[in-house]
């Protein structure tokens, strides 16, 4: 398999001394939807501004799809779209204008251009507003035009910085719909979020960084493989006032219908359903606490916040 | 990239300079029409008349290819550091640092829309000179060449002053406090030959000076200066801005972290 993304040995020191990455290395492999995590101030924004050409780096090497960033930029570029963090376009330009100005700077021609800029305008819902100054668009409307303007080239890798920040949950939710759609059709993508349930959702693999070194570099399925404890929520009835006492199993109310149930990786969930049984409870409904990733990613940081000085690396 | 697809990339940067000056031409094409006019009034009719002849010329004559020069100077200038600025200042330098384009197409797509601007304005100081003088053309060729040079050069020097600047204040402290007090110094209004010898002598050290007088050559051919000389020295700056440009392209100085 083609490697998509492969970072070595990576090193950032800013001229204010501040080491923001202490020799990072990790591959995305093509096709892959790939989460980098990590909590603010990590590396996550540097690490991904080396690769976009926004930062300059103080050693390491950057390949994209085998091109060397240093060596070979133009192919390394042609191959990689960007959606950064903040919103980066001229406010004065008309939406349709950015799109097809963009595609002029990678030397697609201008009929080639305006075709594209439709489809994509359409595919993300703003062709309604592509003669309107951009700055007239909405939040969530220049994040889709920032997304739009990243596709324009039609890059094999895409990197998105928090592309659903400050979006509504169903804009949201639209967007990993196309994001899932775009990787389906074979762009490798790769993602930083604070959301990690998006990460959870969308991502087949994780790399986790803190204080400028990857703590984790695995898949998600092993990642959350990892988890001791899974957490249950359930709906009761009838309404409760006091905790239902399940032996073996910590259980706490969360409201008077519902119950959190901590369940260990080698417990069953029988005897949770016995024993409320036994109470007069029913159990009405019943589905995972959607945070699993985030016990991780916390517990994960912890851990590298007590061991900083040694700043290992692991990579699964 | 392609040779056809570098083209396309200049192309896309000069067009959209162009539509950037021309979209807000009340601020960019207007006011130096405006003041120009205002100059050929002022300075041309009413004290001209009273000034009488200089460099064997009426008055309007000797400051019209000055005027022409001192608009097309501005105007290169201020649009590339103004638009270069911006871009840095909204971060959309972003859209270009991420693309394939090289450094040297970005500076020439700039460059080039600044002297367009230029250029253009002072078309339009030209054509409205032709309402207070008769122009005459001594070499068409010197002033081709030395206009689009100078053009050139004050974009490459507009550049420089955006990378540079951090602040809107700093796009406008070298406009303000050297290259307007140059260009009033640079023989636009007056022959440096009035001048006591030893402020004759200061005032071959401002480059303005040569552009200005190679102009007013090639419309009324006379100058205080030697033309090969201000070739020389114009092209020799374009080599060393175009160069320094290049530098702080590559190292990334004002754009990249």
């Amino acid at each position: 398999m083609t490697t998509a993304l492969s970072i070595t040995d990576l090193r950032k020191v800013y001229d204010n001394g501040f080491e923001a990455l202490k020799g990072i290395s990790f591959d995305v492999q093509e096709g892959d939807f790939f989460a980098l995590l990590g909590p603010n101030g990590a590396g996550k924004s540097t690490t991904l501004g080396i690769v976009s050409s926004l930062v300059n780096k103080t050693s390491g090497q950057v390949r994209v799809f085998g091109h060397d960033l240093d060596k070979d930029a133009s192919k390394a570029k042609c191959k990689l779209g960007v959606v950064p963090q903040e919103f980066n376009f001229n406010m004065f330009e008309k939406v349709a204008d950015i799109l097809i100005t963009q595609a002029g700077y990678y030397g697609i021609p201008a009929g080639e251009a305006k075709q594209r800029c439709e489809f994509y305008l359409r595919k993300l819902g703003l062709w309604e507003k592509r003669n309107e100054p951009s700055r007239n668009l909405s939040g969530g409307m220049k994040r889709r035009l920032m997304i739009a303007r990243a596709l324009m080239h039609e890059p094999s890798l895409l990197i998105l910085d928090e592309p659903t920040a400050g979006v509504d949950i169903e804009l949201r939710r639209s967007m990993w719909a196309f994001l899932k759609e775009i990787n389906a059709e074979g762009t490798t993508i790769i993602l930083t979020t604070h959301y990690l349930e998006e990460a959870e959702s969308l991502c087949r693999n994780i790399g986790i960084i803190d204080q400028g070194v990857i703590v984790k570099n695995t898949s998600m399925r092993n990642l959350l493989q990892q988890l001791n404890t899974e957490s249950f929520i359930m709906d009761i009835s009838p309404v409760q006032n006091k905790c239902p006492v399940i032996e073996d199993y910590q259980v706490t109310m969360e409201g008077d219908h519902t119950l959190l149930v901590e369940v260990e990786k080698s417990q069953s969930l029988n005897p949770v359903f016995a024993q409320l049984s036994e109470q007069g409870v029913e159990v009405t409904s019943m589905r995972n606490k959607s945070n699993r990733l985030e016990e991780l990613f916390v517990s994960l940081v912890d851990k590298t916040l007590d061991e900083s000085a040694e700043g290992g690396q692991s990579n699964d | 990239m392609t040779n056809r697809q570098l083209f396309i990339a200049f192309w896309t940067i000069l067009v959209k300079e162009i539509r950037r000056f021309t979209r807000i031409w009340a601020q960019t094409l207007l006011p130096p029409a405006i003041t120009m006019t205002l100059y050929f009034i002022i300075f041309g009719n009413l004290i001209g008349s009273r000034i009488g002849q200089m460099g064997g010329f009426n008055y309007m004559e000797f400051i019209v290819p000055g005027l022409i020069m001192m608009s097309v100077i501005t105007n290169s200038y201020g649009n590339v550091v103004s638009s270069f600025y911006s871009t840095k200042f909204q971060r959309h330098i972003e859209e270009l640092l991420v693309s394939p384009t090289p450094n040297w197409i970005i500076l020439a797509g700039y460059v080039l829309g600044g002297s367009v601007r230029g250029l253009l304005v002072g078309l339009m100081v030209t054509l409205l000179s032709m309402f207070f003088t008769e122009l005459q053309i001594h070499n068409i060729w010197v002033i081709a060449s030395i206009v689009f040079l100078t053009a050139i050069l004050f974009s490459l020097g507009g550049f420089i002053n955006a990378v540079y600047a951090n602040s809107f204040d700093h796009i406008s402290i070298i406009p303000t406090f050297v290259l307007t007090p140059l260009t009033y110094l640079g023989g636009v209004f007056y022959s440096i030959s009035l001048l006591p010898e030893f402020w004759q002598n200061v005032s071959l050290i401002n480059p303005i000076l040569y552009m200005v007088n190679t102009f007013r050559y090639g419309i009324l051919g006379v100058s205080d200066i030697d033309i090969g000389v201000a070739y020389g020295i114009i092209i020799g700056v374009i080599i060393i801005l175009f160069s320094y440009s290049m530098h702080l392209l590559n190292t990334g100085k004002g754009i990249r972290s």
